[in-house]
């Protein structure tokens, strides 16, 4: 068995040690700069607590109507999902698909297995299932459009500027407060802390890691 | 300096924990997180090139279709990515024009050129300029998402102008196509390992195994 703070590199294979680092204090690859720790000052409450601020602007986001626009007497408004449903009814189904995976269902997924695990770590030795939704968390990640849906709402709505007056809905600053939540999360939150407090695979814990 | 694989350690990918496999042919699972443990990501070359040349041919059409069809009282009127730039520039927003640029043109060629020429040197073999080349990986993967822009400006552009009959937008078939782009190179660039770019330099016992 190696110790623990070895580690390859996942970027470059270098394999070398990880210092002790202080709080708020970060360590990367002296080969290849990938940043292999980082120790928020504060790992499981604060994440904790932007992650449930997350879920509150989240559900807000998807409820409340986003924007609403007129246009000679006329109204229309849209919601987050309102995009994706019209587009499957103008037939173009799989976009329609990706597009609510993107911003609907990427984001809500992230936000509820966060909400899972940091809840879960609190307790140690947690269970090796939130090990599953640690890694589930980590693939929603990427695919969590967020901050580009809101910029290109923002195109789209300089666009439509000319032709009708557009009103923004209480959903966008909902969308606007998610756009800033969740980059908080992912700074805040170090994986490394909740691997320590998870059960190992044949269901063996332990403490040693905690201290 | 030594590589985890010349040492015979291999660390998870998943949960960061160095295993020594006792058959290195077939490493297993990790002990911690259960994850499946591999030396490098299987078929890396492979999968990523397939990704890569399905996303350059779906590159012609996301430019040729329309991305979205605007049917007014007049008459009917598509627009293509470049035109919407153009319109967003002639319009006097060219801030926003230079966005939609840099998000719908610039970044998936650049993407497209920085993927090929990665694989191509990591095959050749080469040594040169690791760093920087595993810097272009790392910011690769991170712009890509933003070129779903267009994506979005579409998607929500149909769903608020439907002022039938006034005015109407439906999307066209360029959008799917530019989504496809999108989508297969950030799956391209998840298959491509970047610690090949490194294995040239420390070459490793059962590495073409």
């Amino acid at each position: 068995m190696t110790p623990l703070d070895t580690v390859a590199c996942p970027a470059c294979d270098l394999l070398q040690r990880i210092p002790s680092l202080p709080p708020g204090g970060k360590a990367a690859c002296p080969r290849c700069r990938q940043t292999l720790a980082a120790r928020p000052s504060d790992p499981l409450d604060r994440p904790l607590a932007l992650t449930l601020a997350a879920g509150v602007a989240l559900i807000v986001a998807n409820t409340a109507p986003l924007m609403a626009l007129s246009a000679v007497g006329r109204q229309a408004s849209t919601s987050i999902i309102g995009g994706a449903l019209e587009m499957w009814a103008q037939g173009r189904e799989l976009t329609a698909v990706i597009v609510a995976f993107c911003v609907v269902v990427a984001p809500a997924s992230y936000i509820l297995f966060m909400l899972t695990v940091l809840l879960a770590a609190r307790r140690p030795p947690a269970r090796h299932w939130i090990a599953e939704l640690l890694r589930w968390a980590d693939f929603m990640r990427p695919w969590s459009m967020i901050e580009v849906m809101i910029l290109g709402i923002l195109v789209a709505l300089i666009k439509i500027a000319e032709l009708a007056t557009v009103e923004p809905g209480i959903g966008m600053y909902a969308v606007g407060a998610l756009v800033v939540l969740l980059p908080a999360i992912m700074i805040n939150f170090d994986p490394g802390e909740i691997w320590k407090r998870v059960e190992w695979a044949d269901g063996s814990f332990d403490a040693e890691g905690l201290r | 300096m030594l590589s985890a694989a010349q040492a015979g350690l291999l660390g998870c990918e998943t949960c960061g924990l160095l295993s020594r496999p006792a058959r290195p042919a077939h490493p297993g699972h990790c002990a911690r997180c259960g994850a499946l443990l591999e030396w490098r990501r299987p078929n890396s070359i492979q999968y990523s090139w397939a990704l890569l040349i399905a996303a350059a041919i779906c590159y012609i059409p996301a430019n040729l279709f329309p991305v979205m069809r605007t049917t007014t009282l007049v008459g009917s009127d598509a627009d293509t990515i470049m035109s919407g730039v153009i319109f967003l520039y002639s319009s006097g927003s060219w801030p926003l024009a230079l966005i939609v640029l840099i998000a719908s043109v610039m970044i998936p060629l650049g993407k497209l050129l920085a993927l090929a020429y990665l694989l191509i040197s990591v095959q050749r073999g080469s040594q040169k300029s690791t760093r920087d080349r595993t810097r272009l990986y790392r910011l690769v993967e991170i712009i890509g998402r933003w070129s779903m822009l267009d994506v979005f400006v579409a998607t929500f552009t149909v769903a608020l102008v439907q002022l039938q009959p006034l005015m109407s937008v439906a999307p066209g078939a360029g959008v799917a196509f530019f989504m496809a782009v999108v989508i297969l190179t950030m799956l391209a660039v998840q298959s491509f390992d970047p610690r090949l770019i490194w294995d040239a330099e420390r070459p490793w016992e059962g590495r073409h195994a």
